[in-house]
């Protein structure tokens, strides 16, 4: 009954769904206020049965029903609780009704939250939103349905993916998917004002705190599984230019963007054409991953299911929504008006460069991801386009992006004075070139460019520190008035602070990490020393142990430095019985932001085992840097929110008279 | 509770969303204007201005500017206009009211299994029936064993029961047991050695070893003991032992001995061409021509290709293949049979992994 009722709700979520797709628009053109307001009790409703569909399913892992096929093919009795629960989504079947959950979810917190709208254009965006799932819902019931039975339930379940039975499940695609399916509303919100053909700065107010929601979960979702696969896959790396990876960076790129032209667009009523076809973009590439990962494609870690049915419905779905909303663009765009111009030296200017960058940066990824795909297809020939292609091409067009990032902020709207600029930025310069003389002078000789890597990075952050330095008026003012100036400053400017310094602190552990990461791989006995960047690993001995469903071998490592004794560490190789695949439980030992990592490899017969040793310099700024980036986002979304939510009615009414 | 009785309770609370919003009256737009966002920016303007952020010229520039704005924005907002489209109005509802059940059902019915209810695991587990999960027998033969832990028979019963689900240590001290109170026996020792490795993950540990050679003392032909004692040699590193023992096991094996396939296969492992046919075949084709034992290969590379043409998942098979075409000198076909392969086994990750690696042994990678 559980699982029953489980799939009758997702089948009523998609009536709901249809409902919504019509009526409030036909409401919005006839101005009925009861059709538009249909919208939002239909949205309530469609979170209601999506969640209770998600949870009636987790309530079938967690007792294992093994009569769901679903939960026998990707659950096992003997499996710890939580990864009972995050089994739900570490299958295709469940991941795609997470993603539909949380599309819900999205588009009950614009019926909830978002009374700050007007009428028509809610009714239009939920209705937009309401397409999408309901393509979601179709595509789910008919091609992926986590409910299917089976009658004669088997005694035991095929276990979850032993790779996947990790606390990362729990939270990478959670985050991930809060990203994707976060800017289905931007992309919801884009073809509304098309629809309604009238677009103005008062969208891109209304538009960027949802955009700035899927950016924060986007980038902490990406960092975060980034970092799981530093330390579950064993080999240290942390980025490998995996298509799937690629997959997520490209929305990333795009949405950043987004993010900064739609600022253009609310502040100067300028870029509003390219805000939209930005929007579109990024959905776009959000459904594109989607259907990279579901369909069989590509094969990795991720793809968890390869079905060519599932691949047709993913590309029908990815044409319609990607071809409908691009030729609606094509169609409405030219009768949208213009917005106001500006000089090319401005803020609005700095911005167009940053959207510039980040886009060719989007376009360089999107053509090594799916370049061999499409010549695979075409003459059948296999290449692969690696992490040199990748470094070759987005390095340089990340370093004069980065270089310009402390410009932006500084300059000013309209009309701004890029010497002034400069001579603001001045004491960032000096500290960056600093950096890069110690850095030279320390080094004597080695790598060229990591040095200059590093002050680019230093000129990064140090030029978010004076950009907040010189509003508040540090050094110029007593400090009580500079004090006085930071807490008044806009949330908004200390974010965007927090998120350029952050870039700048993930470059040096990219760089640190890079350069200076040293490697030791050997075949252990017990009592053996392994030395690596100063560091005396000994191997103290191999236990074995159970599990609750697997066997793990253990190596016990006890690690000194100088003489110093720190914490032991205890790598293991974990063997799954049900799937008879076994895993690497990298041990790490995190000092400052530099790690010790070990990993261990197969035993060999007489008594030794295969060891990776990594000593890895700073290696944590890497994600350090994005979740410092996530933090200036929330800072910046609190600012929209006050500013939104709470306006002072008397001080603006006095304006409004003033303006007549 | 009955199914349908909840489907019914949700089936209502969905149309009540949609009819909902019908029922209600509505005094005038309650949504939020343009006009308001720009009265928040000038708002914030001032509030700028106040904190030294801006200077009074610019301040006043954008000031201008949202005012035109909100001008042209207050001009655009021409009103509520609330128009009840009555006979729209009654169609949706009729939709929700009929449509909504209907769509609900018919789209349940062919999908889903209402007949069916719950299974959860610890409900199944009580049930006293005759499916009893096979985990519950065991449970009962363990509880019955820890009172006559004497009981020969019963631990001989148990042991591969544990081993089959996993239990490895279990399953080892189990056929101690058998052992020790019913009886010794070529075939214990050899499943002790058996449950020792799977216990070690694999790995052919000493005491294993000393197992199989015991069981072999027992009976010289025990097929088992040697097979493991072949693979102990192999993962020593005496891969030649290995190869001898394993050639001795199938030149006394008999033709149709289901292990054959099995111990073939570690003998192409450790690099020996297994001998695939039998002892006959091999004499016959000693005393061939040339010509002959040439198309005899052939028609044994043939068969192979065939086979693979149409079940491609054995990568072995595939390196099989494309190794017989190199060593035949045919180099094209070893070419073909390398894509081949590749599209039979590019939809697993780790069969082209495998396939990759073995390709890259023949020299014939990229």
């Amino acid at each position: 009954m559980i699982a029953e009722a489980g799939h009758y709700a997702l089948v009523l979520a998609l009536g709901l769904a249809l409902i919504q797709s019509v009526a409030p628009i036909v409401g919005a053109r006839r101005g009925d206020i009861a059709l538009m307001e249909m919208a939002r009790s239909t949205a309530l409703a469609q979170l209601l049965f999506v969640g209770a569909s998600f949870t009636l399913l987790t309530a079938a892992h967690v007792t294992s029903d093994f009569s769901v096929v679903n939960v026998f093919e990707n659950s096992h009795s003997a499996k710890p609780l939580l990864y009972k629960i995050t089994g739900v989504w570490g299958n295709h079947e469940g991941s795609m009704l997470l993603w539909v959950a949380i599309l819900a979810l999205f588009g009950a917190l614009v019926a909830a939250f978002g009374t700050n709208l007007p009428l028509s254009l809610r009714a239009h965006v939920l209705a937009v939103q309401a397409w999408v799932a309901a393509a979601f819902y179709l595509f789910i019931l008919f091609t992926s349905n986590p409910f299917a039975r089976i009658a004669q339930p088997p005694i035991e379940g095929r276990d979850l993916n032993p790779i996947l039975q990790d606390i990362g499940l729990a939270v990478h695609p959670p985050m991930l998917y809060l990203g994707y399916v976060g800017f289905s509303i931007s992309f919801s919100f884009a073809v509304a004002a098309l629809l309604e053909g009238r677009i103005d700065a008062a969208w891109a107010r209304w538009v960027r705190p949802w955009t700035l929601v899927a950016w924060i979960f986007l980038t902490l979702g990406i960092a975060m599984g980034s970092y799981w696969a530093y330390y579950e896959l064993g080999w240290g790396g942390w980025w490998f230019w995996d298509p799937v990876e690629n997959a997520s960076l490209m929305p990333w790129l795009a949405g950043t963007a987004l993010l900064h032209s739609a600022l253009v667009m609310e502040k100067r009523n300028a870029l509003k054409v390219w805000t939209i076809l930005l929007s579109i973009l990024t959905f776009s590439l959000s459904l594109l991953g989607t259907f990279l990962v579901r369909s069989g494609v590509l094969t990795s870690v991720h793809s968890f299911a390869t079905d060519p049915a599932r691949g047709v419905f993913i590309l029908l779905i990815l044409c319609i929504f990607i071809g409908g909303s691009l030729s609606l663009y094509a169609l409405r765009a030219p009768q949208l008006k213009q917005g106001g111009l500006f000089a090319p030296i401005s803020r609005e200017g700095a911005l167009v460069l940053n959207n510039l960058f980040l886009t060719t940066a989007c376009a360089t990824v999107f053509i090594g991801t799916l370049y061999p795909l499409a010549l695979e297809v075409l003459t059948g020939e296999k290449i692969s386009v690696g992490a040199p292609f990748f470094n070759l091409t987005f390095g340089p067009l990340f370093v004069p992006l980065l270089l310009a990032v402390p410009f932006g902020p500084l300059l000013a709207w309209k009309r701004g004075d890029l010497l002034a600029a400069a001579q603001r930025l001045t004491a960032a310069g000096i500290v960056a070139l600093i950096a890069i003389a110690l850095m030279w002078a320390w080094l004597r000789g080695g790598p060229v460019l990591a040095p200059l890597a590093i002050g680019l990075a230093v000129f990064v952050i140090a030029g978010a520190i004076s950009d907040i330095a010189e509003r508040t008026g540090l050094f110029r003012m007593p400090l009580p008035v500079s004090l006085r100036r930071a807490r008044g400053l806009p949330r908004s400017a200390w974010g965007s602070a927090f998120a350029h310094a952050g870039l700048g602190v993930a470059l040096i552990g990219i760089v640190c990490e890079t350069t200076w990461n040293s490697e030791y791989i050997a075949t252990m006995k017990p009592g053996q020393v392994a030395r690596i960047a100063g560091y005396e690993l000994k191997l103290e001995g191999l236990t074995q142990r159970q599990g609750p469903n697997y066997r793990e071998t253990l190596a016990q490592f006890s690690v000194g430095l100088d003489g110093e004794k720190l914490p032991a560490m205890t790598p293991s190789k974990r063997s799954f019985t049900t799937r008879g695949m076994s895993t690497t439980e990298a041990a790490l030992l995190t000092r400052g932001a530099s790690q010790l990592y070990i990993s261990l490899g197969d035993a060999s017969a007489d008594g030794g085992i295969a060891i990776r040793a990594y000593y890895k310099p700073l290696v944590l700024l890497i994600w350090w840097g994005p979740v410092l980036m996530a933090f200036g986002g929330l800072l910046s979304l609190s600012d929209r929110r006050l500013r939104v939510g709470a306006p002072k009615p008397a001080r603006a009414a006095r304006r409004l008279q003033a303006a007549e | 509770m009955n199914p349908w009785f909840v489907f019914a309770l949700m089936t209502v609370a969905a149309v009540f969303a949609v009819l909902w919003p019908l029922g209600r009256r509505y005094q005038s737009l309650a949504g939020g204007t343009e006009a308001s966002v720009y009265r928040d920016q000038l708002a914030e303007i001032d509030r700028d201005l106040a904190g030294g952020l801006i200077g009074a010229a610019e301040a006043e520039q954008a000031r201008i500017e949202i005012s035109r704005r909100l001008l042209a924005a207050t001009g655009a907002e021409t009103g509520p206009v609330a128009q009840p489209t009555t006979r729209l109005r009654r169609v949706i509802a009729i939709v929700a009211l009929v449509g909504l059940p209907l769509a609900g059902l018919a789209i349940y019915l062919p999908l889903g299994s209402p007949q069916l209810g719950d299974f959860p695991l610890a409900a199944r587990s009580q049930a006293p029936d005759g499916k009893e999960p096979l985990v519950n027998l065991v449970a009962q033969v363990e509880a019955h064993l820890e009172k006559n832990p004497t009981d020969g028979r019963g631990w001989t019963v148990l042991a591969p029961v544990l081993a089959r689900l996993g239990r490895s240590d279990d399953a080892v001290r189990a056929w101690r047991n058998a052992i020790a109170y019913g009886g010794d026996s070529s075939e214990r020792r050899a499943d002790l050695g058996e449950a020792l490795i799977a216990a070690a993950g694999g790995v052919v540990t000493g005491e294993a070893k000393g197992e199989f050679e015991r069981a072999l003392a027992l009976n010289a032909d025990e097929v088992k003991a040697s097979y493991f004692l072949g693979l102990a040699a192999e993962q020593d590193g005496r891969t030649g032992d290995a190869a001898s023992i394993w050639k001795a096991m199938l030149a006394k094996a008999p033709p149709d001995a289901p292990w054959r396939g099995l111990v073939q296969a570690a003998l192409s492992r450790v690099g020996v061409v297994a001998p695939a046919l039998s002892d006959d075949t091999m004499a016959a084709a000693r005393e061939m021509t040339e010509t002959d034992r040439n198309a005899m290969v052939r028609g044994m590379v043939d068969r192979l290709a065939a086979r693979l043409k149409q079940n491609g998942d054995d990568v072995e098979g595939w390196l099989r293949l494309v190794r017989a075409y190199l060593v035949m000198g045919e180099r094209e076909k070893a070419v073909t049979a390398r894509a081949d392969a590749r599209q039979a086994v590019a939809n697993d990750a780790d069969r082209l992994r495998q396939l990759n690696e073995g390709l890259k042994n023949l020299g014939l990678d990229g």
